[in-house]
Parts: structure tokens; C-alpha cells; sequence
């Protein structure tokens, strides 16, 4: 793996080997000193175009548990924002002898092209491009359901497994969701059964060779499949007044069609697991009761998140190391 | 002047005729010719092709304005290369084409460079803005003598101002060649919306914002009497909404361009924005349907939509790149590959596509002429033998945003004749152009 740009890329095996991986470093991080000498003068830059301060910490926490070294490059808010700028500002830390390039973009595929321009020698992650993918958010929400739903509810081994059989419901604006596309890609190659439930506005068309079903119904999907995992996908407020009158009537329609609160919650089967990549719009896309529910995983999602970073970084960048071995260094 | 003798090449590939240039125009044809070879330059053209000089009634040559991404001097270069001996200049310049001083500038500047005859195109509307009329009587008043008018990179998309368009042209014989895009339905689009789009996270161009414009205009065209031009059709329903109108009498020509007789949407999985166009490439259904159309003669003729780019333009992320692809180097090629070898056009229904039509489109009398004696020697001989892979760096088009650029086309062009007096010979351009315009003159 040289880098990390879509979940789509990854092979059945490539996606364990990230969450067993994830795993190992999880428990590093329950010891009092969590920092591991693995990337010890490895550069890593958090390159970021879109304000995301949660994203951006967490790849920060898990750069810095591997002791590398890590440049924040913020690129929002400045004049940077036509397209050559990438390119410069990526030779730029070529130049600085970047190892590895965490990247948040606007655009959809500016990682793609990041990776393959030649504009950079390092391991490109994608950090989030446009409304194309996210792959660690997919690995970290993959992580969570195999730690709550895999080997008998979290008590048995889980290294080596995947999440054959599973049932997944992603909830919400997948036309804009890189969140959706980047899981709905992940948890098919882990065996599991997705299904897509939205507004027909909030489904992009083109949607057909998806690896998952796709419903406008959210109370039948809860009826009728019984989701072991339910995701709600944040739905930007914005989305109302768009162009064309927005892709749904008001918020309160939203809310009463497709969003997930205590009365639905209640129909899920008991040991479902809601999901939300956060930020959240509590009473929009969900409620306060269901997101403070004990079987919302919600702040869970947040810790492994460094995590299933760690655990990418690890494996973009220490494998080139010779004789150092995840093992050694977590000894 | 000189008198050429283009010896064994095949006019419209059919049977082997000589053909004899002097004074600007064909001076005789077959053994006639052959017969007077003496004092003669003789061009080899044994197995070409010989057709009348291509016409291209979609060019962006970007001068006034984007210098830095071509001037009418390299983008006409362009076209003798390609085969041209026309080329229509798209109105969106800087300033743009809206008055009778920018197209006479133009037509000018064309003249001065005498590769190719330019063809200046009016703006529909003042500034592309979409608001008032520009001065369209003034610009086919002037030297440039334009005949067609377009906003294109814009959509005439007031159905008001697109009626008042069409009407108003009928008293000069005019044209209105649109850019079929209703600008509501394609807010901050980068690639046709399908399977591909939804997989990539980028913003669909619908064809029914493509579809749903043309045949309003269509309709329009019908109801007004006056003739529409379909820029740049890229979709299986454009070609039925055409083949449809021309059933009921409807008075419209549509174009097709090489990228989506060519290329489809596949081509965006790798992001590269050489592959950014407007319209977009489509899918593969598409461009078997565009092909169908242009076989069958719905689709009136093949134009380039050349737009050049700076580096600058294209070396960039997706969302932040322009639209637009070189062509005029690399049309013929294309037409080649993809339509005359698997024979579904003939050698005479290229010249039909690529010269005739165009020309007759344009309204512009001395080109898209028989080769026959008497006509004007605006000729291409083109050797339609072996490949070559597309250099766009080596292209004499100033910028390199070829789509076909590492690929390899068939066929090149040998010679290049205008008006008697040869553009390109031996594949090279004739340098100088501007000594035997002067001679011409004198
Ligand atoms: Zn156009």
C-alpha cells in the first residue's frame, strides 16, 4: 500500500490487516505512556484546504503517538485556492521532505492527484476529498462495528475477521457524503450487507452498480431488515435552501421522515449500534435521546479514530523502515 | 505562381485522378493533368486521400484576450496541419466578439497570418451576458462578413432572447449556433452525471440540460422560420431530438466534435482534467449513438471545439481546471479511427462532415468546394496509412491539452492547399505564409 486515497482500493485482506493493525495500537494507548518510537524521524504534514479541526487533531494525535514530526498546513482562509496552489504548496513540502501528506480537500480527487502528479514523493492519505471519499473515517466506523457486533458482541478474538453478514443502515445525504461512499465500498468488501436510506434528492443518480440496496423508507428498513449497525450521516441545514428549492421541504420534514430518535431507535433490534461520523445536527438527522443513548457508539467512533490512523500511518510509512515491526516497537 | 501537380492521390478516395493547381485554382484533373507536369511542382500522393480543405465551424483561437494560451497565428498553424483551410473563430474572447471592430480585428489579424481563412464568430449577446442582442446586423456588415453568431462557452438560455436571436439573423442569413446547456440544472458541474459521477463525488452535467435546450430551440427555430446550429451534441437524446426536427422539416444542422466521437466518461476515474470538457464526455451508449448520427446524417457535421489551455489551466486539481481540449490536430485522426476504417463513413462522406457542410453552414462560398476544375484549390492530401502517437508538446498549437496526447491515430497530413498555394507540404508547414500572401496581392 503506498497510499491511502479510497476505500475501493483496498482488498478484503489489505482492510483486515488495517483493523487488526488498529487494534494493536488500541492497545497501546491503554497504557500510561502511549507514545511508540515507530516513525521517529518520519515527517508527516497535515495538509488541510477545509476547516476540520476534528480530523485534523486526530491524524495530529495519531502522527505524534508514532513520534513522527508534524507540520500543520492550513491552507483554508488564506489566498490559496485556485488550483496551482496545490501543486506548489505541494512541492513545496516535497522540498521540506514530507514523508507522508494527510490531505483535506474541497475538491473531489485532489489526493488522486496529489499521488500521481509526481508533485510529491510521500504517501498520500486522504483526509476527506470533496464528496468522494474518507477512507479512515470507513476503517474507524468498520473498527467500531467489528469491536461491538463481531465474535459474540465484542467478548471473543476478532483479529483476522471481517464483518460477513452484517447489516448496515447509512442514513441520509449520501449524494454529498464521501462518509457513505468511502463505507459503502469498505463494508461490502468486509462482507457485510449495506443498505442506503435517503430522500430520493440525497441519492446521487448513477447510484445503480453500488454495492448495497438502497430505500426511501427509513421505518421499513428498521422494520424489515434489522440493521446491526444504523449510521446517520450528518445533513448540512444549507442543503434546505439550495437552488431549486433545496433538496428537502423543511428541516421538520427531514427530521420526521429520516431522522433517527428515541421512538424509531426503540424498533431496532436491541444490540444495534448507532453510528454518526459526527459532526452532529442534534435534532435534525438525529436526537438527543438516541445520541446520548447507551448504544450510541458515537464518542467511541472518536477514539478509535487514532487509532485506525496510527494503524494507517504505520502501514504506509513504517513498513519501509527496515527491521522495525509494529512488535518490536509496541514491546 | 507556382503550378502543382499532386500526382497519384485519390480525390474522395474513389479512383486515382491527378490533380493540377495553378493561379488558385483547379486548372485540370486526371491524365489532363498528369499531362502537364512539365514546370510543375509534383506532391506524391500516391494512396492519399485528396478532399476539399477542412472547414471548422467551432474554433477558440483565444486571440484577443488568452494569448498565452493560443493566437490566431499558432492556432491557425494548428489547423493547416490538421487539414484546414477554414476556420470559424468562437466569439468569446477577451474582449469578446460582440461589435464589428473585434471580428474585423480578427478576420484581420486571420488574414495577416494566411494559414487559414478565419471566419470570425458574433456573440449572440452583448458581453455573453445573455441580456441584450449584440450589434449582429453591424458585425455581418463589416469585412468579417459574419454569418454565424454564438455565446458559446454560454447558453442562450432566455428562450425570449433566443427567439429575438433566431428572428432577427433570418435578414442576413445568419445563424444561431448554440451551446445547448441550461445553465439551472448544470450549477457547478464537472462531469456527466451517471455512474461514474456518482462514484467519483463530482458535481453531474445531466444530458437533459443538454437535451432539453436544443429541443426547445428546435421548436423555436421551427416557429420563427430561421436556422439553428447544434454546437457540440453529446448526448443519444440530442441525436434523436435532431433526428426528430429534421423529420418535421425543422430547419437545424447539428455538430458533433472528435472527443465524444472518441472518448467517454470512463476517462475521469484517473482525474485527470485533460479529460475536463463542456460537454462532458459521455458514456459509451452516447458515443455510439453520435457516431450512428453522424453516420446516418442526422449529425450535420464534425467540428473541433479547440480550446486550448494553459498549463497553468490543466495542471491542477479537477474542480479548479477549465474546460475545453485541443482538436484541430488531431480531428481528422479521430474521424479516421473511429468512423472511415470501421467503414462507416466514406472518404466523400468526410468531405461532406468536414468541408462541405461546414462551409455551407457557415455561409462561406469558397469553401467546401468539389474537387473539380474551375473550383478553388483549397485542398488536403491525406495519407491515411500507419499511426502515429499524438505528441502534444510537439503540436503546433500552442497549448498541450490534448486528450489524445500518448495515443496512437491513424493517418497524417501530407499536403495542405490554400487557395492554390500550399500551407503544409511533406507534413511541415510551408513557412512564411505571409510572402505569398503579399505576392497573391501584388
Ligand atoms: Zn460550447
Amino acid at each position: 500500500m503506498k497510499h491511502l486515497l479510497s476505500t475501493a482500493d483496498l482488498s478484503r485482506d489489505e482492510a483486515v490487516l488495517i483493523l487488526d493493525t488498529a487494534a494493536q495500537m488500541a492497545a497501546t494507548q491503554e497504557r500510561a505512556i502511549k507514545k511508540l518510537p515507530t516513525l521517529r524521524g518520519r515527517t508527516v504534514v497535515n495538509l488541510f484546504y477545509e476547516d476540520s479541526t476534528r480530523t485534523r487533531i486526530s491524524f495530529e494525535t495519531a502522527a505524534k503517538r508514532l513520534s513522527a514530526d508534524v507540520i500543520n498546513f492550513s491552507a483554508k482562509g488564506s489566498s490559496v485556492s485556485k488550483g496551482e496552489s496545490l501543486k506548489d504548496t505541494a512541492l513545496t513540502l516535497q522540498a521540506m521532505g514530507a514523508d507522508a501528506v494527510v490531505i483535506r480537500h474541497p475538491a473531489s480527487g485532489a489526493p488522486h492527484t496529489l499521488a500521481t502528479s509526481g508533485w510529491t514523493q510521500g504517501a498520500v492519505l486522504n483526509a476527506g476529498d470533496g464528496t468522494h471519499q474518507h477512507p479512515t473515517q470507513a476503517l474507524l466506523d468498520a473498527y467500531t462495528m467489528r469491536c461491538h457486533l463481531v465474535g459474540d458482541s465484542g467478548t471473543a478474538e476478532v483479529t483476522g475477521r471481517d464483518l460477513a453478514g452484517l447489516r448496515v443502515a447509512i442514513v441520509g445525504d449520501v449524494l454529498h457524503s464521501r462518509v457513505a461512499r468511502s463505507n459503502v465500498d469498505l463494508l461490502h468488501t468486509l462482507g457485510a450487507d449495506v443498505t442506503l436510506v435517503a430522500p430520493p434528492t440525497l441519492l446521487p443518480v448513477g447510484i445503480g452498480p453500488w454495492p448495497c440496496r438502497v430505500s426511501y423508507d427509513l421505518d421499513a428498513v428498521i422494520a424489515d431488515e434489522r440493521p446491526d449497525a444504523i449510521m446517520m450521516l450528518r445533513v448540512q441545514r444549507e442543503r434546505m435552501s439550495n437552488a431549486g428549492g433545496g433538496f428537502f421541504p423543511s428541516a421538520v420534514e427531514y427530521t420526521r421522515r429520516y431522522g433517527l430518535d428515541g421512538r424509531r431507535m426503540a424498533r431496532l433490534p436491541d444490540h444495534a449500534i448507532v453510528m454518526h461520523p459526527g459532526p452532529m445536527n442534534r435534532g435534525l438527522e438525529i436526537s438527543a435521546t438516541a445520541a446520548d443513548s447507551p448504544r450510541a457508539v458515537i464518542v467511541e467512533q472518536v477514539a478509535n479514530g487514532v487509532a485506525v490512523r496510527m494503524a494507517a500511518l504505520y502501514l504506509l510509512l513504517a513498513q519501509e523502515t527496515p527491521g522495525s515491526t509494529l512488535q518490536e516497537d509496541a514491546r | 505562381m507556382t503550378t502543382y501537380l499532386i500526382r497519384g492521390g485519390r480525390p474522395y478516395g474513389e479512383e486515382v485522378a491527378d490533380v493540377l493547381v495553378r493561379d488558385g485554382v483547379i486548372v485540370a484533373l486526371g491524365p489532363d493533368a498528369a499531362a502537364q507536369v512539365d514546370g510543375a511542382v509534383v506532391v506524391e500522393a500516391e494512396g492519399c486521400v485528396v478532399l476539399p480543405g477542412l472547414v471548422d465551424l467551432h474554433t477558440h483561437l483565444r486571440e484577443p484576450g488568452r494569448e498565452d494560451a493560443e493566437t490566431i497565428e499558432t492556432g491557425t498553424r494548428a489547423a493547416a496541419l490538421g487539414g484546414f483551410t477554414a476556420v470559424h473563430a468562437m466569439a468569446n474572447t477577451s474582449p469578446v466578439a460582440d461589435t464589428a471592430g473585434v471580428v474585423e480585428q480578427v478576420w484581420r489579424i486571420g488574414r495577416d497570418s494566411g494559414w487559414v481563412d478565419v471566419h470570425p464568430v458574433g456573440a449572440v449577446s452583448v458581453g455573453l451576458a445573455g441580456e441584450h442582442l449584440a450589434e449582429l446586423g453591424a458585425m455581418a456588415d463589416s469585412a468579417a462578413h459574419v454569418r454565424v453568431f454564438s455565446d458559446d462557452g454560454k447558453c442562450v438560455h432566455d428562450p425570449v432572447l433566443m427567439r429575438r436571436a433566431l428572428e432577427y439573423v433570418k435578414a442576413f442569413d445568419g445563424v444561431i449556433a448554440q451551446h445547448s446547456q441550461d445553465p439551472r440544472l448544470t450549477e457547478g458541474s464537472q462531469m456527466h452525471e451517471g455512474e461514474v459521477s456518482a462514484q467519483l463525488g463530482l458535481a453531474g452535467w445531466p444530458s437533459v440540460a443538454e437535451e432539453a435546450i436544443i429541443a426547445r430551440d428546435v421548436l423555436l427555430a421551427d416557429h420563427v422560420g430561421s436556422r439553428l446550429h447544434v454546437c457540440h451534441l453529446s448526448t443519444a437524446g440530442s441525436v434523436e431530438i435532431i433526428r426528430w426536427a429534421k423529420a418535421r422539416g425543422i430547419d437545424v444542422t447539428a455538430e458533433a466534435t472528435p472527443h465524444h466521437l472518441g472518448l467517454t466518461d470512463d476517462l475521469v476515474r484517473g482525474y485527470d482534467p485533460v479529460f475536463k470538457v463542456n460537454p462532458p464526455l459521455r458514456t459509451a451508449a452516447d458515443v455510439e449513438a453520435v457516431r450512428a448520427g453522424v453516420a446516418d446524417g442526422t449529425i450535420d457535421i464534425v467540428a473541433t471545439d479547440h480550446a486550448p489551455h494553459t498549463v497553468e489551466d490543466k495542471d491542477c486539481e479537477w474542480a479548479a481546471a477549465a474546460f475545453g481540449m485541443t482538436g484541430l490536430e488531431t480531428a481528422l485522426p479521430v474521424v479516421q479511427l473511429t468512423l472511415v476504417d470501421p467503414g462507416r463513413l466514406s472518404w466523400r462522406d468526410v468531405a461532406r462532415t468536414m468541408s462541405e457542410a461546414p462551409a455551407r453552414i457557415g455561409r462561406v462560398t469558397d469553401q467546401g468546394r468539389p474537387v473539380a476544375v474551375g473550383e478553388p484549390a483549397n485542398l488536403l492530401v491525406w495519407d491515411p496509412r500507419g499511426t502515429r502517437v499524438v505528441d502534444a508538446a510537439a503540436q503546433a498549437t500552442m497549448s498541450t491539452n490534448s486528450p489524445f496526447r500518448g495515443r496512437e491515430l491513424p493517418g497524417h497530413t501530407v499536403a495542405t492547399f490554400l487557395r492554390g498555394r500550399p500551407t503544409v507540404l511533406d507534413g511541415r508547414l510551408v513557412l512564411a505564409p505571409t510572402s505569398h500572401l503579399q505576392e497573391e496581392e501584388s
